[in-house]
Parts: C-alpha cells; structure tokens; sequence
C-alpha cells in the first residue's frame, strides 16, 4: 500500500483515489484555507487538518455541504510520549532513555493535543477525520449544533483530556464522579496499577513455598 | 418537542380552570424516577434518571460509568497481541467480533494479509458471535416485555453456538482466538458439519421467536408506534447497525466496504425497515439472525484449504502510523482508531464502540414518553453495559 501526502512528494500515479482526493478539494472550497494539511492512503482513509477557530465551520461544512451526515465518533490524543514508558521493563532495570519530543501523526500539526474526529457519508459509504490543533487556553469550539451526536463524546473528551468544549450545553462527568482530579488519558497522568506492582515483571511471580531458585515459580 | 409542551399547556390550563370550578389549588410535583444501576432490563449496571409528570418522561438522562474500565488506557501499556484480551471484554456476548476490527487495523499498519482460510474462519466466528448476542438479545427482549418463554428458548439455543465456539476456540465467552496474521488454531475435525447442523436449529429457533413473540398481540402493541427515530436523527447521533437500519438507512459495513473478510464471497441481504420504531429495530434483528446462519452455512461449504497464519516476526512490532478500521459488530459499527509510534505496544487506541452513541439518543428519545415505554425503548436500543463504558 502506498502512501502519499499533500506535503510529501510521493508519485500520484502508483495508485489514486479520485473518491477521496475529491472529497479533499470540496472541503478546501467550502472552507478555503482554514485547511491547513491533508494525508491520503489511497483506497483506505484520508486524514485532514483544520484551523481550530473553524473546527465548527468545518463541522457545519461536512454536514452541509460534503453530505458527511452520519457522525461516528470525536475524540483526542495526546501527543507527548508516555513520561512513564511502557511499564513492561524490568522493574529492577534502570530506565532506558526516551525520545520525549512531541511528534504528531498523519496530517502534522503544532500542539500537544490534538481533535480527531470522524464522519462518514451514509450514501456514498466514504468517511473522513478531521483533526485540529488544540490551543494552550484548551478551548475549542462545540460540534453539538453540527452533529448532535457530539455532545457525549465532548464530555468524554472533556473528562478525559480537559479539553474545554465552548458553547456545549452540558459539561459534565461522563464516567468520572464528580470530584475526580485530573484527567486520566493525559500521558502524564500514571496508571497507578502499574505505578504499585510492575507487571509483568518477575515480582508477579512468587516462589513456591521451598522451592529454592526456582525463577518460573511452579505448577 | 412542540407538540407535548402544547399538550402540557393544554392540560395545565384544563387543570386549573377545573381547580379554579371547585376553588381549590393542587399543586402536583414532579417526581424523579431512578431507574437502575440494577435492573433486570439493563444488560449490566445502567443508572436512568428520568423526571416525570405524571405518568410521562419531561427529561431523561442515563448515567454511564459504573462498569468503566479504563480500556483506552490500558492499550497504552499493554502490546499489540496482548489489546484482544482486554478488547474481549467490551461486548461481552459477541466477544469474537470484537476482537476482527482491532487485528485489521493493525495489519493494515503492518501492510499484511490474513490467509484466505483464516479470513473465512473470522468471517464464521464474527457471524456466530452475532448470533449468539442478536439470539440472546430476542429472548431478553420478551422478558423484558413481560413474556417469560423467550428468554428459555434463546439460552437452549444460544448454546449450540457457544459450544461451536468453545471447540473451536477454546473459550465460550472471551476466545482471545485472532492473531496479527491469522489465527490461533485451524479449526477442529467435523467442526463445520457440527456447524451447518446447529445453523439448521437457529432458523428453527428464529422461526419460533417470529411465532411466539414477534406475532403477539401484546408484543405489537408495545412496541409498534413507540420509540421512532427518523433517519435523520439516528444519523446525526451516530446510531449505527440495526437500530439505523430500521430507521430506513441502507448501510451495513460487512456490504459497504472492502475489508479482507469474506463477506463478499456469500450471498445474503441486508434488512431495512421504514418505520423506525421499536417494532421494526427488533424485527431486523430477527432478519439478521437468519441471514447470519444462511452466511454461515455458506462460508462452512465455500472453505478453502491452506494454512491459517500469515508469516509474521516473533516479536510484533507495528510500524508508525495511524489507521481507522470499523465493522458491523453485532451491536452495530464497532471501530478502532490505531496509532502506533513503531513500538511493540500501540500509542493510543480511540475505541468506537457502538452502545455508546445508540444509547446517547435516549435524552432525545425519551422525552415525551410513557414510563413503561422507558424500558420497551431501552429494550429495542439493544446496549451492553461494557459497550458504552469501555
């Protein structure tokens, strides 16, 4: 599967996909250059990114006028590498060394949070996600009068990532109770099972009862 | 929404002027129903808190989070292969199928193809999971209208299914059974005549639900005129398999898009129904179930040799990228959103799950209604509780 991107000069000719790199150009004509970057693997998926002042525009845009009527899902990443690793070492081994620069994926961006959102054309079967960078203030725009369906997923992302949604009817825990501190999908934020008992490290598995150095434990 | 609170009006002014004939003030209160976290009618530990007016809902709102488990975390620390034990458990009756999605995304990223064999296998297991959660889900849904019965015959019959998936896979409930690749094991001797016998009792068991349930009176008339979705609504919250299918929309991923499974290679039809309400989203369940075993006894006929497990490293390692791969997962589009970083583990899983947005409709959709008609929608929506809190 190749792969080519606005940005890349990847040749175009391996393999096209008119469906999709349409798709493109009609949301650039609806909202010119609030665009920012596109990414497209050709007869799989396309990823675009916008401006975050006109992720509602976007939002309003897709329903309207690209026919993207079915809202699928809107979430976030976090783009800054896990401060704790993948907790899969050694526990006794001294932590390696980590890459800790902030890389985002398809379609670039600047910010350390990012919007993913997904919508998809009930007619056409083609779907789109749509990404925007997230600003130091965590304020975006609400998709609820876009897509109804948004309102939930907002407060998720909201509790998850405090990410603040402007203009979302009803801010509140989705899963959460009420006075929970800090926002549990942040990168930063430990996983406290893994923080108290390294797993699977060799501390998971407990000698048999005299069994000497026997390491594998026993039946 | 207009026409109840011109119905309230109405009734408030009737309500006084007869207050004012007699020369008395009532002052009716509202009351809050709390509906869950236990109830026999919620797959699981779904809290519904509705105000009421009498015998009807003014605002409903249900109350997520006492089942959630933190999966999208979890991915973070845990290897590619070692996600299917943890993404098992998030639709628990169709275990199998949730399990398809996820080992597609990441062989996309990997750019390798499952075998032909063991796609058709996939196919079989995510069709039989189907039967064993949409089976299950028309028994349950006459015991929560009162009838008893059903509820019997779904779990006599649910079983034939398990025990196919339990000597195929190993286990009956979490078959953690798709690798990157392929899969665990070829499938047992005479599994596939076991197979297409028990795909035989199913349609019986489907004609008898049509019988029994579906062609009651008292089932009509609950479930009939209660509940609708117009299309555009259902699309707008993102409900997806059957409750978008009976609100006219002809869409099912397993037709509509191309993923390497064998959908394609069998003949079968995709249900829609105009009406949108209760009635018709648990009549195309019935439809599904049968077009289910019909794929099923198919797929055991056209099963092509070969092995069952692509050559794949030892240790599994996904190159970076991201990828967004969705089916049509018993309770509808079940997705996974991948990134991986190059690592042994993914970077972050966004996990789409389809109870989550079919149940986010109920505030709009139970405005408005009578108090038993709650649990009829609630019924027909079709949610499990570990598909809307992951």
């Amino acid at each position: 599967m190749s792969r080519l991107s606005s940005t890349g000069d990847a040749p175009a000719a391996l393999a096209s996909d008119h469906l999709r790199e349409g798709l493109i150009d009609r949301l650039r004509s609806a909202i010119g250059d609030a665009l920012l970057d596109s990414h497209l693997v050709p007869g799989a998926d396309v990823w675009v990114r916008v401006r975050t002042d006109a992720w509602r525009a976007t939002g309003i845009a897709l329903r309207d006028q690209l026919g993207m009527d079915y809202f699928c899902y809107l979430s976030a990443i976090d783009w800054m590498p896990s401060p704790f690793g993948r907790g899969e070492e050694d526990p006794t081994a001294e932590a390696p060394e980590r890459d800790d620069t902030i890389r985002q994926g398809y379609a670039g961006g600047e910010t350390r949070f990012q919007l993913l959102a997904r919508v998809v054309s009930s007619t056409a079967h083609v779907g789109i996600n749509i990404k925007a960078d997230v600003p130091e203030s965590m304020t975006v725009e609400s998709w609820v009068t876009a897509y109804a369906g948004a309102n939930w997923h907002e407060r998720e992302a909201w509790e998850m990532f405090g990410i603040n949604f402007a203009g979302h009817p009803d801010l509140r825990h989705m899963y959460l109770p009420t006075e929970f501190e800090g926002f549990p999908l942040r990168k930063d934020f430990p996983l406290l099972a893994r923080l108290v008992k390294p797993w699977p490290g060799i501390a998971d598995v407990e000698p048999m009862p005299g069994g000497g150095d026997d390491e594998e434990g026993g039946e | 929404m207009t026409m109840i609170d011109e119905r309230r009006q109405l009734s408030y002014i009737a309500a006084q002027a007869a207050d004012a004939r007699v020369n008395v003030e009532l002052e009716t209160e509202g009351m809050t129903l709390n509906i869950g976290p236990q109830h026999p009618a919620t797959h699981g530990t779904l809290r519904i808190i509705a105000r009421l007016d009498g015998e009807q809902v003014v605002w409903a709102e249900p109350s997520a989070g006492y089942m959630h488990r933190g999966y999208e975390k979890l991915t973070e620390v845990r290897s590619f292969p070692q996600v299917t034990a943890l993404i098992n458990r998030i639709d628990w009756l169709g275990s199998f199928a949730n399990e398809v999605p996820f080992i597609l995304g990441a062989e996309r990223l990997m750019e390798i193809e499952a075998p032909p064999r063991a796609q058709h296998i996939r196919t079989i297991l995510f069709e039989l999971s189907r039967i064993a959660n949409v089976g299950l889900f028309l028994g349950d849904l006459g015991v929560q209208l009162g009838a008893i019965t059903p509820v019997f015959m779904a779990f006599r019959d649910r079983e034939y299914v398990l025990n196919l998936i339990e000597a195929a896979t190993g286990g009956r409930f979490h078959p953690n059974f798709d690798r990157i690749g392929g899969l665990k094991d070829d499938l047992p001797k005479g599994w596939l005549e076991d197979t297409k016998a028990s795909m035989h009792k199913l349609r019986t068991f489907c004609d008898e639900m049509e019988d029994l349930l579906f062609g009651n009176e008292i089932f009509q008339s609950r479930t009939r005129g209660i509940g609708i979705i117009p299309k555009d609504v259902a699309l707008q919250y993102g409900l997806s398999g059957a409750n978008l299918r009976a609100s006219g929309v002809d869409w099912d991923l397993r037709r509509d898009q191309s993923l390497p499974l064998a959908w394609d290679k069998v003949d079968w039809k995709v249900w829609t129904h105009p009406d949108g309400d209760c009635f018709a989203r648990c009549w195309i369940r019935l439809q599904e179930v049968r077009e289910a075993t019909k794929i099923v006894d198919q797929l055991c006929d056209t099963m092509p040799s070969g092995p069952v497990m692509a050559k794949v490293p030892r240790i599994i390692k996904v190159p970076e990228g991201e990828a967004w791969v969705s089916t049509e997962n018993p309770l509808g589009e079940m997705g996974y959103y991948i990134v991986s970083k190059g690592d042994t583990g993914p970077f972050r899983v966004k996990i789409r799950s389809a109870s989550f947005n079919n149940i986010s409709i109920t505030p709009w959709l139970l405005k408005g209604v009578l108090v038993p008609d709650i649990i009829t929608i609630l019924a027909s929506l079709y949610f499990i509780l570990g598909d809307i809190d992951r």
